[in-house]
C-alpha cells in the first residue's frame, strides 16, 4: 500500500506541543474547576504545583498556538466548495462520506477546529495573563479581573468542546487519523476517501507518490 | 490556625456538608468611627500580637500609614477628609476583613479548605491549604486578601482567631484608648451600634447609620458611620455584594459547563454506537496502517 505524507515533522511537533500542554491545561484547568475533580491536582503533584505550572503550561500553548497559527492559516482558511460541505455536514456525521462534496487538505470541521482553539487559545492566554498577575491589577480596575475570571472559564469550556470532537474524531471515527499525526504518513485509499481535493492535488492527478 | 473546637460552618471548594453541628453565637468587632481619634494603637498590636514583621510606611500626604493593606499589615486606619459646608471632618475607619456572612472570597476560592468559614462568624485563611490563585482577591467586595510575593500565599485579618477560640478579645479591640473598639456577639454589638447611632442623630448628624451590609450576608464588623447614607466618603462601598461575575462563574456558568462536558462526552460515545467508524473501501482495518 502506497505511503502518502500528511504532516511533515514540523506540523507533528507543533500539534503535540501544543496537544500535551493542551492536555496538561486541561487536568489541572479542571481541577480549579471543580472540587469534584481537585484529585487531578494532587495526581499533578499537588495544589500548588499545579498552580504554579499551569500558567507556564499556558505560555508553551501560547507558542504552538501562535506558532500553528503561522504553519496552517493559509490551509485553514474557507474555500468555496466548504459551503456545500457544511451543508451536507449532517452526511459526514451520519457517515455517508459518499453523499459530500470533496474536502481538500482539511474539511471545513477540521477549519472550525482551528479556529476554535485558535481564538479560545487567545482569550485563555489574555485572560490568563490577567488571572496570573490578578494582585498587580489595581482595584479601581477591577472589572478587568472580573472579565478575566468568566472569559478564561467560558474559553476553556469553548476549547474542551473542540477538543472532545477532535480527539474522538481522529482516534475512533477517522481511524489512521491518530497514526497520521505520529508516523506523518496515510494511506493513499485513506487520502483518497478523506481528503479528496488534497489528494487530487498532490498527486497531480494521478495516484504517483509525491 | 483555629483550634478544633471551633466549628467549621463552611469549607472553600468543599462539595460536601462541612462538619460544624454546634451551636454557637456569631461574634462581632464594633467600630464607631465617630469616636476614633486615628491614634493607630489597633495598627501596633495586629502587628505585635500577629508578629507580623514591620511594613517601612509610605509618606502619600496622609497620616495613613500605608496606601493599602499589605500581606504584612492587615489592618489599617483610613484617613479621609470631607470638606462640606464650609467645615472640615476627619473621617477614619479602621479597614481590615469584614468577615461577611456570605464570603465572596471562599465561593472564588478552588483550594479545599483554604478558607473557612468558622460558626462564630470569622472567615480564616489556611494558608497551608492555598494555592496562591488569587481568585479570593477577585471574589472579595472590599479589596482585602493580600497575595505575599515571598510565600505566594494570601493572608488578612484573622479576627485574632487563636485569641477568640481561647476566650480573649482580639488584639485591637485590647489596644483602643476611646473603646470605639469593642467586641462582643453580634447582637450585643448591634444594640450598642444602635444606641450609638440615636446619640449621634441627637446631636445633629441625621443620617448617622449602622454598617452591616446585607448584601453579604451581613459582616462580623459592625461600624457605625455618622454619615451613614454615603458609606463611599469612607471608602466603603453602598452595598457591596459578591461580584457578578464570581456568582456567575460559580453558578449557571458551572452547571452548564458540566452539562456540556458530560453531553459532549456522552454524544460522542452514543454517536459512536450508531454510526461506528467511517469505512475506507480497499484500506487497511485500521485505515492508515
Amino acid at each position: 500500500m502506497r505511503r502518502i505524507l500528511r504532516y511533515t515533522l514540523r506540523e507533528r511537533v507543533v500539534h503535540w506541543v501544543a496537544g500535551l500542554s493542551y492536555v496538561y491545561l486541561l487536568l489541572t484547568g479542571l481541577a480549579f474547576w471543580s472540587p469534584l475533580l481537585w484529585w487531578l491536582a494532587l495526581l499533578a503533584g499537588g495544589g500548588v504545583t499545579a498552580r504554579s505550572w499551569h500558567p507556564w503550561a499556558g505560555v508553551v500553548f501560547t507558542i504552538a498556538v501562535v506558532w500553528m497559527y503561522g504553519m496552517w492559516r493559509g490551509a485553514m482558511r474557507a474555500t468555496e466548495g466548504d459551503r456545500a460541505w457544511r451543508r451536507a455536514i449532517g452526511a459526514y456525521v451520519r457517515n455517508q462520506d459518499e453523499n459530500l462534496p470533496p474536502a481538500g487538505r482539511f474539511n471545513p470541521g477540521q477549519k472550525a477546529l482551528f479556529w476554535v482553539m485558535f481564538y479560545g487559545g487567545v482569550a485563555l492566554m489574555l485572560s490568563g495573563a490577567v488571572l496570573w498577575f490578578t494582585e498587580y491589577i489595581p482595584w479601581s480596575w477591577r472589572a478587568v479581573r472580573f472579565a478575566a475570571v468568566l472569559l478564561h472559564a467560558a474559553a476553556a469550556l469553548a476549547t474542551i468542546g473542540g477538543f472532545i470532537v477532535h480527539v474522538y474524531m481522529g482516534t475512533a471515527v477517522v481511524r489512521g487519523g491518530f497514526t497520521s499525526i505520529v508516523s506523518g504518513e496515510v494511506s493513499e485509499e485513506w487520502a483518497r476517501a478523506h481528503h479528496p481535493l488534497w489528494f487530487r492535488e498532490i498527486s497531480g492527478g494521478s495516484a504517483d507518490k509525491r | 490556625m483555629a483550634g478544633k473546637t471551633l466549628e467549621l460552618v463552611r469549607i472553600s471548594a468543599n462539595s460536601h456538608p462541612a462538619p460544624g453541628i454546634r451551636q454557637t453565637p456569631t461574634l462581632a468587632k464594633y467600630i464607631d468611627t465617630t469616636s476614633c481619634i486615628g491614634c493607630k494603637a489597633c495598627e501596633v498590636a495586629c502587628q505585635e500580637w500577629n508578629d507580623l514583621p514591620p511594613e517601612i510606611s509610605v509618606q502619600f500626604g496622609s497620616y495613613q500609614t500605608l496606601p493599602q493593606l499589605t500581606p504584612n499589615f492587615w489592618n489599617l486606619i483610613r484617613f479621609r477628609e470631607l470638606d462640606r459646608d464650609g467645615a472640615l471632618s476627619w473621617l477614619m475607619r479602621k479597614d481590615q476583613c469584614m468577615h461577611c456572612g456570605d464570603p465572596g472570597c471562599l465561593k472564588a476560592c478552588p483550594a479545599p479548605g483554604a478558607i473557612v468559614q468558622y460558626a462564630n462568624g470569622i472567615v480564616d485563611f489556611q494558608q497551608e491549604h492555598c494555592i496562591g490563585c488569587g481568585y479570593c482577591i477577585s471574589g472579595c467586595p472590599f479589596d482585602i486578601p493580600q497575595l505575599s510575593k515571598k510565600t505566594k500565599k494570601v493572608y488578612k485579618c484573622t479576627l485574632c482567631v487563636d485569641r477568640v477560640s481561647v476566650g480573649l478579645e482580639p488584639a485591637c479591640i485590647k489596644a483602643c484608648p476611646t473603646s470605639c473598639l469593642q467586641f462582643g456577639t453580634k447582637d450585643a454589638m448591634l444594640e450598642e451600634a444602635g444606641r450609638r447611632v440615636e446619640q449621634l442623630k441627637s446631636q445633629g448628624f441625621a443620617h448617622a447609620a449602622v454598617y452591616d451590609p446585607p448584601g453579604v450576608g451581613g459582616t462580623a464588623v459592625v461600624t457605625v458611620l455618622a454619615h451613614g447614607d454615603q458609606p463611599e466618603l469612607y471608602g466603603l462601598p453602598k452595598n457591596p455584594v459578591i461580584p457578578l461575575a464570581v456568582r456567575l462563574w460559580k453558578g449557571p456558568l458551572k452547571w452548564l459547563g458540566n452539562l456540556a462536558m458530560v453531553g459532549g462526552v456522552l454524544a460522542a460515545a452514543a454517536h459512536y454506537l450508531r454510526f461506528g467508524a467511517k469505512v475506507v473501501p480497499g484500506d487497511g482495518p485500521q485505515g492508515g496502517e
